[in-house]
């Protein structure tokens, strides 16, 4: 029946945004603290060596977390307006979703060792190569 | 989404209650700081906040039109371009925390579906129609675009590459 279809989906769409809330609010506000508490001048002397560092530097931040991929957003687009690169904030959200340290061990364990290993590491360098291929492509495009 | 994914949250609110007690502990040291964080927090906010109210009714449409049931007939049978392509849509598609996945993609394997299609699905999962309208807010649609294609494009590399490393020396489809 499709409003009973309708009436499910909008429930389940309220439950999932009210679960989305926090880590949304939680993000912005750690974000901000972290950014008022620490300045441009002392996290920039981390990015700005050359873009693949910078991809690589991003990518491994990237990998680590385990949150939701709308924290990487916020995260990345206050990282971008307080200096970071663009090839480091790239690499940072692509391999925030695609690379999974945290959940390596479920990983390995429903889909094989073999398979989570060898997906989790192309994934990581992916992340460096989208994030050097985007920024490329996009001052090309101008 | 999935079934089997669960129902409650709390980690989200166990973070932000978290945050707060940084806050109320930073507020202690040093109140002007702590004020200004705070004031920046609300300018970020009011100024993404026509962004989600987006993604509410693109999170409404996607759990609306893609069920898990799709996604699991069609990857589960489907060779071929095909299955590659199916796999990318089904990732695109595909919405919730990645480990609530692992199960479903493990009977499906259980079932036939190959290795490589596993990893295109988990892959193209970057791609996140609901968030769009975030993204763009953050980093312009230009940026969006482009990066989504190389995303996709990327997605059935780490596919061949996965299948390179399983058989050595065969061809792909």
């Amino acid at each position: 029946m499709p409003e009973l279809d309708m009436t499910r989906s909008f429930r389940r769409t309220v439950r999932t945004f009210v679960n989305l809330l926090p880590i949304f609010t939680g993000m912005l506000l750690l974000t901000s603290l972290v950014l008022t508490l620490f300045p441009e001048r002392l996290y920039a002397g981390f990015f700005g060596s050359s873009n693949t560092l910078d991809a690589l530097i991003g990518a491994s931040v990237g990998s680590m977390a385990a949150g939701h991929p709308l924290a990487s957003y916020l995260l990345g687009g206050e990282l971008l307006d307080n200096g970071v690169s663009l090839v480091a904030v790239t690499a940072l959200i692509v391999s925030w979703v695609t690379v999974g340290l945290v959940q390596l061990p479920v990983e390995a364990l429903l889909l094989g060792a073999r398979f989570a290993f060898c997906r989790n590491v192309i994934s990581f360098f992916s992340a460096i190569a989208v994030a050097l291929l985007s920024v490329w492509s996009l001052r090309y495009i101008g | 989404m999935p079934s089997r994914r669960k129902k409650t949250g709390f980690g989200g609110w166990l973070f932000l209650l978290l945050v707060l007690t940084a806050y109320g502990i930073t507020g202690v040291i040093d109140t002007e700081t702590t004020g200004q964080a705070l004031r920046f927090s609300a300018t970020v906010m009011l100024s993404a906040l026509p962004a989600v109210v987006m993604v509410f009714f693109l999170l409404l449409a996607a759990d609306l039109l893609f069920k898990p049931a799709w996604i699991k007939r069609h990857l589960g049978r489907t060779a071929g371009v095909n299955a590659w392509l199916l796999a990318v849509v089904g990732g695109v598609l595909a919405s919730g925390p990645v480990y609530a996945w692992y199960p479903l993609l493990r009977e499906l394997r259980d079932k036939g579906m190959r290795a490589p299609l596993a990893a295109v699905f988990l892959y193209s999962r970057a791609v996140k129609l609901p968030l769009l309208p975030l993204m763009i807010h953050y980093f312009g649609l230009a940026y969006t675009l482009v990066l989504c294609l190389y995303l996709l494009g990327f997605s059935i590399a780490n596919g061949v590459l996965m299948e390179k490393l399983e058989n050595p020396g065969e061809p792909s489809d």
